[in-house]
């Protein structure tokens, strides 16, 4: 049963919300799917980390150190929890682009064994990936001569099961929890079925689904996964790679040098256990503490919560905006298997200047391909304009929203 | 915010009705610009004069934003019969003013229509977009200049 979440208080711990822009309009902040804002306790915790605990982790034999490395596996482990996974299965990297890499490469080593892409396997992928989810991929089977294939999109967005046939070629079947473009949802445990029916790895972008809903690594039984910090009001420059523990047990590591290993030689080095096997140098030990508290903040609330809060937000924009005269959304109607991330064009304003007029009464949305343009040309829009909402957005900033597009429309003499 | 600062009724106007838009034949050079941050996309194509100092023609192709469209147009409309040391000299005008961030107002006896821009260069995020088929011009240009030079 989730509780009704307090929008109010919750406002209250984001001192940025309260801010004006472009000669005193108060913030109406549209773009969580970018990055979302941070809360006064995770950037305490930070400070109180950095001015009363810092000290190199795993290195150091002092008390200093053995606090600040007690800072950063309480995080590692708190983090973990909040995705139903083990301590010993995430490792931090600096973002989820970083993690998706780290897979990528890994799996294309040919110290991976029997996980090894080559040349003859298929990697898969779908069209609605963001370029974090797809460049990577690209890159794995340029390098190795594996082949890339991909789940084409239907019309209102989402993956089209349809559209592709997996065979036994077929090794890693990567793709995204919720899109950031057209805010579907996947149907998760369907395509791991098909991808564990002929034996392949899955690998879940997380990006946008763990910030927004309880997701349960080990209950979706994916393989790897990703997701990023700053997302989740948390800090920039720390995100999260999974792999199920044999996975990570077994895979060569990723970046080399220090703290990631066991015996190092002139002529060759063995490597530490996971996950310190892929935490590589000093680790960034503030942002890590940081999204710890980040975790506790959401924890909190609830994410059964602000899933409600955003189902209830995706809703009322969905219904709202589609009263405004020509402005068409890019995905699905309705808010059912969808996210809060709502993309859409208005006939006759390029999107780009829509947001320069959003802008000018303070309304932040984010203009463009949002990093998926193979998306985009598969919606058939050249660009679009995407709001997309969190825990501390309200029905008024939706308003807003709208009143903001009907200016427009009247700015550019649009009727 | 003064939206009017940016969309001046000349850019407007522009973007209504671009000038010299279309592709057309001949020409002898042809690039395709993109701008990355907001998907604009510009085909433009290149012909000089048989001595190579005087753009005969400049025509395009585009999808993209007022600001991109506009200028785009403007760029046409002053470069085309115009020397390539004049053209070049405009570019750098425009190019000056628009990454000034509001401090140079621009030389209308230069840029003509150009410094209707002054204001976009308030906003750095549109500069791109301003500069788009001017800069599209500058490398069709040199791409012509390399060919002849090959043969």
């Amino acid at each position: 049963m989730s509780r009704t979440l307090n929008v109010e208080e919750i406002r209250e711990q984001f001192p940025i919300l309260s801010r004006t822009v472009r000669d005193g309009r108060p913030l109406v902040y549209l773009d969580s799917g970018a990055t979302s804002q941070r809360p006064l306790p995770v950037w305490r915790a930070e400070e109180q980390f950095v001015l009363h605990t810092f000290a190199p982790v795993h290195r150091g034999a002092y008390q200093l150190a053995e606090e600040a490395t007690d800072a950063y596996e309480d995080a590692r482990e708190k983090i973990a929890a909040f995705v139903g996974a083990q301590g010993h299965e995430i490792a931090f990297v600096k973002n989820a682009t970083e993690g998706l890499n780290l897979i990528a490469y890994t799996l294309g080593d040919d110290r991976a064994g029997a996980y090894q892409v080559t040349e003859g396997d298929t990697v898969v992928i779908t069209e609605l990936e963001h370029h974090a989810n797809l460049v990577p991929w690209q890159e794995l089977c340029r390098r190795t001569g594996a082949t890339l294939k991909w789940y084409k999109v239907t019309e209102d967005g989402r993956i089209d099961l349809d559209s592709l046939e997996l065979d036994e070629t077929v090794k890693v079947v990567a793709f995204t929890h919720q899109s950031n473009v057209t805010g579907v949802v996947a149907d998760v445990p369907e395509m791991v079925r098909r991808a564990k029916e002929v034996g392949a790895l899955t690998v879940l972008d997380a990006c946008q689904s763990v910030p927004h809903m309880p997701v349960d690594f080990h209950e979706l039984d994916v393989d790897f996964a990703a997701f990023s910090g700053h997302k989740m009001c948390g800090p920039t420059g720390v995100g999260v790679v999974y792999g199920k523990a044999p996975l990570l047990d077994e895979l060569p590591p990723f970046l080399t040098g220090g703290s990631m290993i066991e015996v190092v030689t002139m002529e060759g080095t063995t490597f530490a256990a996971a996950p310190q096997r892929f935490e590589a140098g000093t680790q960034m030990t503030s942002q890590v503490v940081g999204l710890g508290a980040a975790v506790d903040f959401l924890t909190e609330i609830g994410m059964d919560t602000i899933h409600a809060h955003e189902q209830d937000l995706t809703a009322y924009a969905l219904e709202r905006l589609q009263t405004v005269p020509g402005l068409r959304i890019v995905g699905p109607t309705t808010a059912e298997m969808r996210g809060a991330a709502v993309a859409f064009d208005v006939e006759g304003i390029h999107p780009h200047d829509l947001g320069q007029v959003l802008d000018s009464q303070g309304v932040c949305i984010r203009v463009g391909h949002h990093c998926a343009w193979p998306a985009h040309r598969a919606l058939s829009a050249q660009s679009t304009a995407r709001a997309s909402f969190y825990l501390y957005n309200t029905r008024e900033e939706i308003d807003a929203l709208v009143d903001a597009i009907l200016n427009a429309r009247d700015f550019f003499g649009v009727s | 915010m003064n939206l009017e600062s940016m969309y001046q009724e000349v850019i407007l106007d522009h973007y209504k009705n671009p000038q010299h838009a279309g592709l057309r034949d001949p020409f002898e050079a042809e690039v395709h610009h993109v701008n990355p941050s907001c998907g604009d996309e510009l085909t433009l194509r290149v012909q000089l004069s048989a001595d190579g100092s005087v753009v005969e023609d400049v025509s395009y192709a585009a999808q993209g934003c007022s600001i991109s469209q506009a200028s785009t147009s403007v760029m046409a409309e002053e470069i085309i019969g115009q020397d390539v040391d004049t053209a070049m000299a405009k570019l750098a005008e425009f190019e000056q003013m628009i990454t000034s961030r509001g401090t140079r107002e621009g030389d209308d006896e230069i840029i003509g229509d150009g410094i209707a821009f002054a204001g976009v260069s308030k906003y750095p995020a549109r500069v791109k977009c301003a500069l788009l088929g001017w800069k599209a011009f500058q490398a069709a240009t040199a791409d012509a200049l390399t060919e002849r030079e090959k043969k």
